[in-house]
């Protein structure tokens, strides 16, 4: 019981930064098509200013102005990368996205080093905040929940009652309509880019110090993004958010639990032992399989259901 | 439709053509075996002869992650899975052979790689081809981090941290060649690379390339005429996946070692760098970005460390700017020099270079300078770059960069144009010419 309660909270705050990243590649990629490879490379750098930030003037200011700073860099991205690559079609774009998550990384090395920096939590947020039994729910993954749901709140009111939000809605559908109406819909995609890249921003800055600020962080969780979008469904937020805690539960539990496939056996009377076929694959544990789990939980999702849970298109 | 009535109206002609066409094939390929065979002779250094072994393997390598992306329209994450798992089946195999359980004479171990590549192709290729465009990409991305996650979970087969390790000198030595000495390494590779191209080129030419063209160019309609797309996409997999596994074999007859890092996202990701910096238009392309590509991974990544960020940039830079790769670029000069009116674009192209160059020494100048204060600074910020040996800690180099760049943006903004107006007065007189001769 103890185990499933912890379990659980440190999954959902852990899927919730899944969705604070992915939300942000859903809408991008249902607004302008571009599946943005270097969005965890956003991730990346909001834990980095952040840590920049925190250094000098505290972690509070760091929490506001390092989404603000990726949000700049996004919209330069955007407007000087994106918008030249347009005219080649969608490929060029990916592929720029892919090459500029290389340029991120090795500029991230040159600028910070190569070793992980010591990015912490600040001193009020440190410690548990309440006990379930013996085990410790720290403060720190309820102040991550809080400001991710907090900014997704956000994030749907401006989307669904506001009138700039109205015209983003817009111009996911009928950008050419939305054009003729008279809005600049260029500033609209250039808005959302730096939009989701300051999400990806907002979720480094929360997530950097509660796991690791390295060179290395933006590739662990980029393809898990990727996975997320996947089994969500390209382009549908509602899907994000389901594949989000799915995959934020199904990692946390999976790598606490030490069964395998063996001892399942074992409970129909049937031992497995070395001089058995695979013995291998009987013998792995789940928390070996954790790894993997999400990419098998994609490629099952694909064969069983293609367009994903929530996915309203094919391909 | 006027060169196909003037085919009809000129047999003698057009045959004329074709013969020619077909001996400026012949001559391409000797050309090409003849220098697989020469350059060894001419750089005999173990350096050169291990950096042409390489380039051979990555030519394999790009040329059929070019059967995706290229010819058939699929912009795969994940390619290094197919090579990367020939190259683990064939070390099993190698081994075997040491061991004296399997016989099979080295020489032919890349087929062995190549087969066990395809096998994964058959199985992986399943799941990952029934979508195209985005979705494959990202399928392909995450089939590749299972693979790559699942290497550490069995260690049998995958080796574990450390990889497994071989040796090549092993079994019966056919005429004499033990591949104990690094040249007759390189020739096995020399060998297996001709052969592959020669095999991929032919393939373009069959009616399965043709329709693999179909396929990338309009799907919808290759499905309207009768062609299972997916089916299509499969069997392309299918048959990239048994090049890249040969890839693979070649590497470990080459290395001696196969790890986890075989079939990982950096391995894939190199692929598709060099191939597209190549250029995936043209199917010398990608030959172009793995000579290219093995020249920054392997020379350059020994003068600096910061080697995958100039690749970067030089990928981006392609990217934005010449979407056809460095293969198109040298194309585009064809009909000029057809029409023998290159010469007129030297100057502008020389002005523009020069520029280029100025900026690109800008460029490494100020990278080096923050690498060495940022990171290699415990050592004392004294350095030396192209024989200037300088503080970095100083006034003086960042002034020389600053400069540098200045100069070069100005050189630049003032060349693009004169290569602009070059390039469309010789255009225009050669759509003159061909005009008056009609």
């Amino acid at each position: 019981m103890e185990f499933f309660v912890i379990s659980l909270l440190n999954g959902i705050s852990y899927g919730l930064l899944l969705f604070l990243l992915s939300s942000g590649l859903t809408l991008i990629f249902s607004m302008m098509g571009v599946l943005n490879f270097a969005h965890a490379s956003f991730y990346m750098l909001g834990a980095y200013f952040a840590y920049t930030i925190a250094d000098r003037i505290g972690f509070w200011p760091a929490l506001v102005f390092a989404p603000l700073l990726v949000l700049l860099v996004g919209a330069l991205v955007e407007r000087f990368g994106l918008r030249t690559v347009h005219k080649y079609g969608h490929v060029a774009e990916l592929l720029f996205t892919f090459g500029l998550a290389y340029l991120i990384e090795e500029g991230v090395k040159l600028v910070w080093g190569q070793a992980a920096v010591p990015y912490r939590i600040p001193p009020v947020l440190d410690g548990p905040l309440f006990h379930v039994f013996t085990s410790a729910f720290p403060k720190y993954r309820a102040f991550m929940m809080l400001v991710s749901v907090s900014m997704l709140l956000g994030i749907y009111l401006l989307l669904t009652r506001t009138r700039v939000g109205l015209v983003i809605q817009a111009a996911l559908t009928h950008p050419q309509m939305v054009e003729a109406l008279g809005h600049n819909v260029q500033r609209v995609f250039m808005l959302v880019f730096a939009g989701g890249a300051a999400l990806a921003g907002l979720a480094g800055v929360i997530g950097g110090n509660a796991f690791v600020t390295a060179p290395s962080m933006a590739a662990s969780v980029g393809t898990i993004v990727f996975v997320v979008v996947v089994v969500g469904g390209m382009g549908s937020l509602g899907g994000a958010f389901v594949a989000s805690l799915l995959i934020g539960l199904l990692q946390t539990f999976a790598v606490s639990i030490d069964a395998s496939l063996s001892d399942l056996f074992g409970v129909f009377g049937l031992h497995v032992t070395s001089a058995t076929l695979l013995s291998s694959i009987w013998k792995l544990s789940l928390s070996q399989m954790a790894p993997v789990l999400p990419y098998l939980l994609m490629v099952v999702m694909l064969i069983v259901r293609p367009r994903g849970l929530m996915g309203t298109r094919e391909g | 439709m006027k060169t196909t009535m003037q085919q009809s109206y000129e047999p003698a002609a057009a045959q004329g053509r074709h013969a020619h066409r077909q001996l400026a094939h012949y001559a391409i390929w000797s050309f090409t075996a003849l220098m697989m065979l020469v350059l060894p002779l001419c750089f005999s250094s173990r350096f050169a002869i291990a950096l042409l072994s390489q380039m051979g393997i990555a030519i394999i390598f790009a040329l059929s992650y070019n059967m995706l992306l290229g010819q058939s329209g699929m912009l795969s994450f994940g390619h290094a899975v197919y090579s990367g798992l020939g190259a683990f089946i064939a070390v099993h195999v190698l081994n075997g052979v040491g061991a004296g359980k399997v016989w099979l004479p080295v020489s032919l171990l890349p087929l062995v790689g190549g087969l066990g590549g395809a096998l994964f192709g058959v199985l992986f290729g399943y799941v990952t081809t029934k979508k195209a465009g985005t979705t494959f990409a990202m399928i392909t991305l995450g089939i590749g981090e299972m693979v790559y996650a699942s290497s550490l979970m069995f260690p049998d087969f995958f080796g574990g941290e450390g990889g497994i390790s071989t040796d090549r000198v092993v079994g019966h030595a056919v005429f004499g060649i033990t591949y104990g000495p690094e040249r007759q390494v390189y020739y096995l590779i020399a060998a297996w690379c001709l052969l592959s191209m020669i095999a991929m080129y032919a393939w373009t030419q069959t009616p399965l390339g043709r329709i693999a063209n179909a396929v990338r160019d309009n799907p919808e309609r290759a499905e309207f005429v009768g062609y299972d797309t997916q089916r299509v996409r499969y069997l392309v997999m299918i048959l990239s996946a048994f090049f890249a596994g040969i890839s693979g074999g070649l590497s470990v007859i080459n290395f001696e070692i196969v790890s986890a890092e075989n079939v990982g996202a950096v391995q894939s990701g190199g692929v598709l760098l060099a191939t597209f910096i190549g250029g995936s238009g043209f199917f010398f392309g990608p030959v172009i970005g793995a000579v290219l590509y093995v020249l920054f991974a392997v020379a350059l990544s020994s003068l600096t460390h910061a080697w995958l960020l100039y690749l970067g940039l030089f990928f981006v830079l392609i990217v934005m700017f010449v979407p056809g790769g460095v293969a198109s670029l040298l194309m585009k000069q064809v009909p000029l020099i057809a029409a023998r009116k290159l010469g007129r674009m030297l100057p502008s192209y020389a002005a523009a270079l020069s520029a280029g160059l100025i900026l690109l020494a800008a460029l490494i100048l100020s990278v080096e300078l923050i690498y060495k204060l940022q990171i290699d600074s415990d050592n004392g910020t004294t350095m030396t770059l192209a024989g200037f040996g300088f503080d970095a800690a100083s006034l003086k180099p960042w002034a020389v960069a600053a400069a540098l760049w200045l100069a070069g943006a100005l050189g630049w903004r003032t060349a693009l144009p004169r290569v602009h107006r070059a390039w469309d007065d010789v255009q225009a007189e050669m759509a003159e010419t061909a005009g008056g001769g009609v």
